[in-house]
């Protein structure tokens, strides 16, 4: 028993003598970077980084929510290194305030709005028009005035001369994996999410795709944050996810590739 | 000070359904903390743990057993629509979500002013010929009054400062289950301050108004 912890105390040493030297090691020149971004980017994002982590040394940490949020969390000194909105009026806000490094910005991705059901609904939704019937009692959507998808829909709506009487019924959410878990769960009739977050899911099934010559230009863009201390390491993933691998997986999620 | 029509609805919608809440558990908040203080059955101890559940689960764990509960995919949520019955994304799912928060401290509160009423006087009353009923009514329930009009006051506020149970069985809908907690939280993600600001006034005047009213019965109920 003695014996065995003698050995164990001098394991844990031994360990704790390499814990520090990794830990002192990795701050020497690996680096982990904080990447705000996008709700609908959570699954795909992922993946990429899966592949970045792979070949580099640095660490990618982020942090999903709606963008408008994040870029308010951005706004108020919020550590962040890298940010992916998912909407322009949030970049711009940003780069008038001075929070973006200059040169850095570029519009990445794009995407399509869809109308989603639950996979079981039985009501008859083939259009946008639809949404006006009796039987549709609540729309989930993304909060219309600030969150993008929730933006890009309410202004579609608007362009189809919808809004005005879609609105009442309109339960506002979070962002757009909110809006997703909303139609899933039946609680709602409908919702409007990106058709990658209507792929993701079995639970829910596309009715009506926003043509995209009819629909606002969804427009994915990205930038290193000015305040950053970790910028090598920032560029290093923003010329990662620009690479043709990156770019493969954004293909396969249903994103469209910005040049 | 004027305020805007936003503001006067959210704080108004705030209080009556924070109030209706409050009546609305306070015949079963006072039943079962005297069942809980005066008797004795079985499986007490996991009825009580049950009830005090919510108090010390984070809301949000309350709000998603709601949320299941009375969501469509439930047989009860399933049933309660084919009625016509919606509890999710509506001012009932704040009704409900404020009274299961709030039920615990109402019990705890009546079960211990229950507890300080001298069990001989209702004794008393028994050999003089009263009704258990008539005993429950003008013995116990006057002299522990104090302490649910307390407990009372206690879950009002509980109730006005729910959130997140709130935010997920009822949304934050504006002008349909947006609470003044839901509203600040709102206002803040949208970049609007100044409005956030008004209502954590609100919020600030009512809570030293209620814990000034509970201090002043605490006061005087230690002078009596």
């Amino acid at each position: 028993m003695f014996q065995f912890n003698r050995g164990m105390h001098k394991s844990l040493s031994v360990g704790a003598v390499f814990f520090v030297l990794a830990f002192t090691q990795t701050t020497a020149w690996a680096e982990e970077i904080l990447v705000p971004a996008a709700a609908s980017l959570t699954d795909v994002l992922k993946e990429i980084s899966n592949g970045y982590q792979a070949k580099s040394k640095h660490t990618v940490r982020f942090n999903f929510g709606p963008s408008n949020g994040l870029a308010r969390q951005i706004e108020e000194g919020a550590p962040a290194d890298l940010f992916l909105s998912a909407d322009l009026t949030q970049m711009d806000n940003l780069d008038k305030k001075g929070r973006l490094e200059p040169g850095t910005r570029k519009n990445l991705l794009s995407n399509q709005l869809v109308i989603i059901v639950p996979a079981d609904s039985k009501l008859a939704i083939s259009s946008p028009k639809d949404l006006l019937k009796g039987e549709v009692k609540k729309i989930a959507l993304a909060e219309p005035t600030s969150v993008p998808v929730g933006v890009y829909s309410s202004k579609y709506l608007s362009d189809e001369g919808l809004w005005d009487q879609v609105k009442p019924k309109v339960v506002p959410v979070q962002d757009v994996r909110a809006t997703l878990a909303s139609v899933e769960s039946g609680n709602v009739e409908a919702g409007f999410v990106y058709k990658t977050d209507a792929a993701i899911s079995k639970k829910v099934k596309i009715v009506y795709e926003v043509p995209i010559d009819k629909g606002p230009k969804i427009i994915y863009p990205i930038a290193i944050v000015k305040e950053s201390k970790r910028k090598d390491a920032a560029r290093d993933f923003l010329n990662y996810v620009q690479s043709p691998a990156a770019k493969e997986t954004f293909k396969k999620y249903g994103f469209v590739i910005l040049d | 000070m004027i305020f805007s029509f936003e503001t006067w609805q959210i704080t108004l919608f705030s209080i009556s359904v924070g109030l209706a809440s409050t009546l609305l558990i306070l015949p079963f908040g006072i039943g079962l903390a005297w069942l809980f203080a005066r008797k004795e059955w079985p499986l007490k101890s996991i009825v009580e743990t049950v009830v005090l559940l919510p108090l010390v689960m984070p809301p949000v764990s309350t709000g998603l057993i709601l949320l299941k509960i009375f969501g469509r995919r439930s047989p009860l949520g399933q049933w309660l629509y084919e009625r016509g019955i919606e509890i999710v994304f509506n001012w009932k799912g704040v009704l409900i979500a404020m009274s299961v928060m709030s039920f615990p401290l109402l019990v705890r509160s009546v079960r211990t002013s229950f507890a300080e009423v001298n069990p001989r006087l209702e004794q008393i009353a028994a050999t003089l010929g009263a009704s258990p009923l008539r005993i429950f009514f003008v013995i116990t329930i006057p002299l522990a009054y104090k302490g649910i009009v307390a407990g009372a006051l206690l879950a009002f506020s509980r109730a006005l400062g729910e959130f997140g149970a709130t935010i997920l069985l009822a949304g934050n809908i504006p002008g349909k289950t947006q609470t003044l907690s839901l509203a600040i939280y709102n206002y803040v993600q949208l970049g609007k301050d100044p409005e956030a600001y008004t209502l954590l006034g609100i919020t600030v005047a009512l809570a030293f108004l209620f814990v000034w009213c509970s201090e002043w019965l605490l006061r005087a109920e230690r002078k009596n």
